[in-house]
């Protein structure tokens, strides 16, 4: 397999891999068909990440657009910062979600897409969300700017720890009802279930690649890190992919990659280069921060840290528990997709997945990233962190940053914290060899 | 019996972090249960045709030292959860049979989870309520929801909720929303015979009492303030914002007024004011508490607004039907939906000219001089340049 070699910021050289420079040019793709819209006339939807539609928004041949995903694009691009500053000046609080005011204040700011070009406003907000009630306001308030048209599909939270027949009827009956026909008003075109039938036929296939790419990291040594790595392989699918013939191949590729690292016993890749040894096994919770998205992985592999599972990397679908897009019951399908996201799991069963990943995935301990604004995914790890050490007998580290706002991203305390959780975990280790 | 004595007993009510009213009802008869909720809304009418008292769990206010609480949630987040665990873990729950934790945001619904682990024996509910208000789809779902909630409760209980039951309960608390419509209506009238905080202090009554005893207190307290002297200020009159779920200390709602402004509509304790219409007791119990909550209920951050035009809706009706010159919002610190909501409410408020300031404050504030000055320069201003245009 052929790689390429390029320089980022003047850093060490980098090996790309096939996969990789696929992934880049689908998402310069995609930033152009959003730009160049007006000229095309093909309309645009704003959308979630969790929750996402992209198989229905393709049967309307409409554009997803991701607001999150542009905030996230934003902060590795250290642009986030001035955008939320902007927003905070026209009256939103500090208190509130980075993304939100990433996204308002990039609003403010023209909307350029990260190929210089405007995005346009959306034709439709789909206020398709799962699992975060902030998602509700923020689209209210992007409404307000925009005086677009909305519809909102209402997801209901796993409370008890399970999806009842009556969540899937209520979701299934507000796609018929509401949001499959607003997409047919906005985008003039006829709904085919047949046409959203093929495209889930399409989103399994390439699940099940992402399942087995997410899986490697069983072996010693990982031939992936499924966190820093992990956000890279969950783009296409996670976003405006899913469903594609794109996506399946770029799947596949990466599959490719993997197992050729597999037989190779190879470590996995960094924006360094390889790891060289893997030291310690972690499972890590919450999302990765991204402003400081490069730094914070460095003190991963420096100290030869590898994730070898992570929760973000399920927070659009949770496909290694089973979960696939069914073609045979394609409403009833979105709607469980929806339901069965990660933070639209309760406490206890984020617990379970936690514990199940310690022990599958033969971790030294569990880390969490909790974030300053977002509650959804933070409110309650510290309980969570208790019952994994208490049910693992594994120990955990809690440090604390931001989704794009700089400011809450203190390089020296999370260092180091961390350096302070691997001599933890080296302690534990020769307590338990002296026990032996 | 005096205003000033039925207040004592509320204030007493307060204060008592260990609920003792609530657990002597419960000790005064074998097998009687409590449950516990959070604001802002659950269908309390379901609890008590269960033969259950619904105990409004409204944090721990300023006289709770947070000790366990915080070992539970991370630095950024908002008090409620961490004294509402507090008091968990200082076993001044301990006689609560169940607890409800009602759809306002995702920290209540993680909190639930919280529950569950820490207390596996409790009878613990994430109670959702649908962001779809058409009868045939978030209705449909809510109806559902409500029987899962009364299955639950007579599991609980171990006996059946009979319709008759829930018909008795939807009567005796549309009668107690009379009264706090009517005690509402009062204070707007003549806010300086029903200061804020008495009528803050008897909603809180009404979260910790049965409601029988509470329509009865009300009563009284309205008799009883319309037959004394009370001293009429020169203040403004305000609405006030963004207090729906973490309660300001009481120090805080006292001191809008010592600033010169009269609160003639707020969003305390909605529990009590959700439904803005009677529930009908002919018909189906479930279906007609699931229509009135799609339909007469009131507009809170915590809700979804289906069309741009109805957003502020609900605060510029409130600010005219009460004759209100100005809005404060007040809203705990980090309370995404509260503050999310506040931009485009101010944008309301621009449009019709009305003018507000805006602040945030913990349940255990301290500090009250910086809120009064605030409050006292915004009422000031608004006496020297007012003109609401709305």
């Amino acid at each position: 397999m052929s790689s390429d070699t390029t320089r980022i910021d003047g850093k060490p050289e980098v090996v790309k891999e096939p996969s990789m420079l696929k992934q880049k040019e689908m998402i310069a793709r995609n930033y152009e068909a959003l730009t160049s819209a007006p000229e095309t006339g093909r309309k645009v939807v704003s959308t979630f990440v969790p929750g996402n539609l992209n198989e229905l928004v393709m049967c309307f041949d409409m554009l997803n657009n991701l607001p999150e995903i542009n905030a996230i694009q934003n902060g590795l691009r250290k642009k986030s910062g001035a955008m939320i500053m902007d927003a905070e000046k026209r009256g939103h609080s500090e208190d509130v979600c980075t993304y939100v005011k990433a996204d308002i204040g990039m609003m403010g700011k023209g909307n350029i897409a990260p190929n210089g070009k405007p995005l346009p406003p959306p034709d439709l907000l789909l206020l398709s969300y799962t699992g975060c009630f902030t998602f509700m306001k923020w689209f209210e308030l992007l409404r307000h700017e925009y005086k677009c048209p909305t519809v909102m599909l209402h997801i209901p939270y796993q409370g008890d720890g399970r999806i009842t027949p009556e969540m899937v009827k209520y979701v299934v009956k507000q796609l018929r009802e509401e949001v499959i026909p607003a997409m047919e008003k906005v985008s003039g075109v006829k709904f085919d279930i047949d046409r959203l039938r093929e495209y889930l036929r399409e989103s399994a296939k390439a699940e099940d690649n992402l399942v087995w790419v997410l899986e490697s990291a069983k072996n010693r040594p990982s031939p992936i890190d499924a966190y820093f790595g992990g956000v890279y392989y969950i783009g296409p699918i996670f976003t405006a992919f899913r469903g594609t013939k794109d996506a399946t191949e770029y799947y596949e590729m990466l599959r490719g990659e993997i197992e050729e690292r597999l037989r190779k016993g190879q470590h996995p890749i960094t924006p360094e280069g390889e790891m060289e040894e893997e030291r310690y096994r972690l499972v890590v919770e919450g999302p990765p921060n991204w402003t400081n998205f490069r730094e914070f992985w460095k003190i991963f592999y420096e100290e030869g840290a590898v994730v070898v599972a992570s929760t973000y990397t399920k927070v659009g679908g949770v496909y290694d528990l089973g979960f696939r897009h069914d073609p045979d019951k394609p409403l009833e399908s979105l709607a469980e997709y929806c339901l069965g996201c990660y933070t639209n799991r309760n406490l206890p069963q984020r617990v379970d997945m936690l514990v199940q990943y310690i022990e599958e995935y033969q971790a030294d301990g569990l880390l969490i990233n909790s974030i300053k604004s977002c509650n959804s995914f933070s409110a309650g790890q510290l309980m969570m962190m208790r019952e994994v050490e208490k049910r693992t007998g594994k120990p955990a580290a809690f440090i604390e940053t931001d989704l794009v706002d700089p400011r809450y991203f203190s390089y020296a305390n999370v260092k180091n914290r961390l350096e302070s959780y691997f001599q933890m975990i080296d302690q534990k280790r020769r307590a338990a060899g002296a026990a032996a | 019996m005096s205003s000033a004595e039925i207040i004592r007993r509320c204030e007493a009510l307060y204060e008592d972090l260990d609920f003792t009213a609530a657990r002597e009802w419960k000790a005064a008869e074998p097998g009687r249960k409590v449950i516990g909720f959070m604001p802002i809304y659950v269908p309390r009418e379901i609890i008590h045709a269960a033969g259950m008292l619904p105990l409004g769990i409204f944090g721990g206010g300023d006289q709770l030292e947070v000790i366990h609480g915080d070992a539970y949630y991370q630095s950024y987040i908002c008090r409620i959860p961490r004294s509402t665990i507090e008091l968990a873990i200082t076993k001044r729950l301990d006689f609560v049979d169940g607890m409800l934790f009602p759809s306002i945001c995702d920290v209540i619904r993680n909190l639930s989870g919280i529950f569950k682990m820490m207390f596996p024996e409790m009878y613990v509910r994430y109670f959702d309520v649908p962001q779809n208000y058409r009868d045939e789809i978030g209705g449909a779902y809510y109806v559902e929801e409500l029987h899962e909630l009364k299955r639950g409760l007579e599991a609980l209980g171990g006996r059946e909720i009979t319709d008759e039951a829930l018909r008795r309960s939807i009567a005796l608390y549309n009668e107690n929303r009379r009264l706090v419509r009517e005690l509402y209506d009062l204070r707007a009238a003549e806010p300086w015979r029903v200061p804020t905080y008495e009528a803050y202090l008897l909603l809180r009554a009404g979260m910790v009492l049965p409601v029988e005893e509470h329509s009865e207190m009300l009563r009284a307290y309205m008799a009883a303030v319309r037959e004394e002297e009370r001293p009429m200020r020169d203040n403004v009159r305000i609405v006030l914002n963004g207090s729906f779920c973490e309660q300001p200390p009481l120090g805080l709602i006292k001191s809008i007024e010592m600033a010169g402004c009269y609160v003639v509509d707020d969003d305390y304790i909605l529990v009590t004011r959700w439904l803005r219409e009677d529930v009908p007791v002919e018909g189906d119990p479930i279906e007609n508490l699931a229509r009135a909550f799609l339909h007469h209920s009131v507009d809170t951050a915590a809700k979804y607004t289906e069309r741009e035009e109805d957003k502020g809706r609900y605060l510029l009706e409130q600010i005219r039907r009460r004759g209100a010159e100005g809005v404060i919002f007040a809203a705990p610190s980090f309370c995404d939906p509260a503050l999310l909501e506040r931009p485009m409410l101010a944008d309301r408020l621009k449009e019709h000219g009305v003018p507000y300031i805006s602040f945030k404050y913990a349940e255990n504030s301290g500090q009250m001089q910086p809120i009064r000055e605030q409050a006292g320069t915004f009422a000031d201003s608004i006496k020297l340049w007012g003109d609401t245009g709305s």
